[in-house]
């Protein structure tokens, strides 16, 4: 099993932290994983992206020009990373932000209002790119909704504990509105 | 030792310190400044380390220079531009016979160039950037793992050979995240480095000098160092071979090159195009007579990498005419596809 995963939005949004989630959620499920980010000089507002492989063996190449599965968290990165997607592979899309639907038709897409469940439901907008998270994780067989929890516990402590029941609250729900459809 | 999610430039650092490192002197530039950073937070924590940043480069490899003379071991890191302007430094400490350990995170360039991975400093690290006839021992690992592991090896070459180590990596290795297990640990054994000047209290003082105004003694000098360069030669060469023992098509390729080298290599066999990976892990001294070897076998050799052609020369003087020796590269910091190598292979194999 290779899973070839980038995750693309605005500087700011969190993407670089998908990713980072998704690697460590591999790593505890025992498998081989890297993370790649975008090297542009990238500022808050800018576009930013990030590759991940989770593998069941050694991972050759860390780069994905043709990925399973893009996490996109607004539209010029649906316009970038839409046509790179293999035939078949999982689009998952924040439709808070994109205001048009996928080009695609050989491609399995998901739309979730990432920013309003974020702010509406869970309490704060900055975690929707946990919503985004928990939207893909319930989706896709690469990694185990326990292991990103464990993942996500992982990254938010100490200082950042705090933040912790709000972007955990935002990742269920991300699940919880893929498992719907 | 439990598994860890760590960034290439991290993973040396972490690394160094588990090495014996104790003197670090460094100053910031994209894409290295991971390594310094996480210096700067945990060489401070602990009793015998210390790290400076310094005003500039230059000043960074004198200090290095001053650190390993007094018998510590010492680090510099930086990327393209800041490895051109320790050249001078370099070629110091070579001439002192002096250990050291050199990363450089290649960038695009030349001048300023960018921050995207590059890997144009081949002849720089390997055919001598600074002046004068001396070699460093260049390492060039391809995943954060054997980072962590060269790192460590760096540091045991250097003092065994009293000689400058170079870490050639990229920015695209100093910046992703991999899995990384650090196995590999070593000590400083400052009482084996007689030579060092520690104060000499009861013994005649050791000096340490690039400056020989006499030619005949500047040649013996030179002599000492050819000598232990052939001794490095014999003894230090590495090389990794992938699916070579059947194939017919050698692609030869170091550092992160090697990775997407080694996706199309698979993807070769599947489209059964008999293809093999050469994968030289030390760049200095270049695995020649492996090369050679392989020559024998194979129709053709495909070098790739992220420069004009450097390494390939190497490669030509290795296969010495015995058979063709293609070359695909991109420049400026854009990274090559396997579609664009598999391309290339398929046109080599037609």
């Amino acid at each position: 099993m290779e899973e070839k995963i980038i995750s693309a939005g605005f500087g700011g949004q969190g993407v670089l932290l998908i990713g980072k989630i998704l690697a460590l959620a591999g790593l505890s499920d025992g498998k081989q994983v890297s993370w790649v980010p975008s090297y542009g000089p990238e500022m808050r507002g800018g576009t930013a992206n990030c590759t991940v492989i989770i593998s069941s063996s050694e991972i050759s190449s860390p780069l994905a020009p043709m990925p399973d599965s893009i996490i996109i968290m607004n539209k010029p990165s649906l316009e970038a990373f839409e046509p790179l997607l293999r035939k078949g592979g999982l689009l998952v899309m924040n439709s808070s932000l994109i205001d048009v639907k996928p080009k695609r038709s050989d491609i399995k897409a998901f739309s979730v209002p990432a920013n309003d469940i974020a702010e509406k439901d869970a309490g704060n907008v900055k975690a929707a790119n946990m919503v985004m998270l928990g939207a893909y994780a319930a989706l896709s067989d690469s990694v185990s909704m326990d292991s990103v929890k464990k993942a996500l516990e992982g990254e938010m402590k100490g200082e950042k504990q705090k933040f912790l029941p709000v972007n955990m609250k935002a990742l269920e729900l991300g699940a919880a509105a893929a498992k719907k459809k | 030792m439990q598994k860890m999610l760590m960034e290439g430039n991290e993973a040396v650092a972490e690394s160094a310190l588990r090495a014996g490192c104790t003197h670090y002197f460094g100053y910031p530039i994209t894409p290295q400044t991971e390594l310094s950073e996480y210096l700067a937070r945990e060489m401070p924590k602990r009793k015998d380390c210390f790290f400076m940043q310094a005003e500039s480069e230059i000043a960074a490899i004198n200090m290095v220079l001053g650190a390993s003379s007094a018998g510590a071991r010492a680090m510099t890191s930086s990327s393209g531009p800041g490895i051109s302007l320790k050249q001078e430094g370099i070629s110091y400490i070579a001439a002192c016979s002096l250990p050291c350990v050199i990363v450089n995170m290649e960038r695009g360039g030349p001048g300023l160039g960018n921050i995207a991975p590059s890997q144009a400093d081949y002849f720089q690290a390997v055919k001598g950037g600074g002046h004068g006839d001396y070699r460093l021992i260049v390492l060039a690992p391809n995943s954060v793992q054997e980072l962590a592991d060269l790192t460590v090896d760096a540091f045991d070459l250097a003092d065994k050979y009293r000689n400058p180590v170079m870490i050639l990596g990229d920015g695209l290795l100093g910046q992703m995240m991999e899995s990384v297990e650090f196995k590999k640990s070593s000590k400083n054994d400052v009482s084996k480095k007689t030579w060092a000047t520690r104060g000499a209290k009861g013994r005649k003082p050791n000096i340490i000098n690039s400056l020989y105004l006499n030619p005949v003694e500047l040649e013996q000098v030179n002599l000492k160092l050819q000598e232990k360069y052939r001794e490095i030669e014999k003894n230090e060469k590495r090389c990794e071979f992938y699916e070579m023992e059947d194939a017919e098509y050698a692609i030869v390729a170091f550092g992160i090159m090697s990775r997407i080298a080694k996706s199309v290599v698979n993807e070769a066999r599947q489209k059964g195009i008999k293809a093999g990976l050469i994968r030289p892990i030390t760049l200095w001294p270049f695995p020649s007579k492996k090369i050679a070897g392989a020559a024998e076998k194979t129709k053709a050799f495909i070098v790739t990498e992220l420069n004009a052609g450097q390494m390939v020369e190497d490669v030509r003087l290795a296969v010495n005419g015995k058979k063709p020796v293609h070359f695909i590269g991109r420049l400026g910091g854009m990274l090559l596809t396997p579609q664009q190598l598999m391309e290339k292979l398929e046109e080599v194999a037609k």
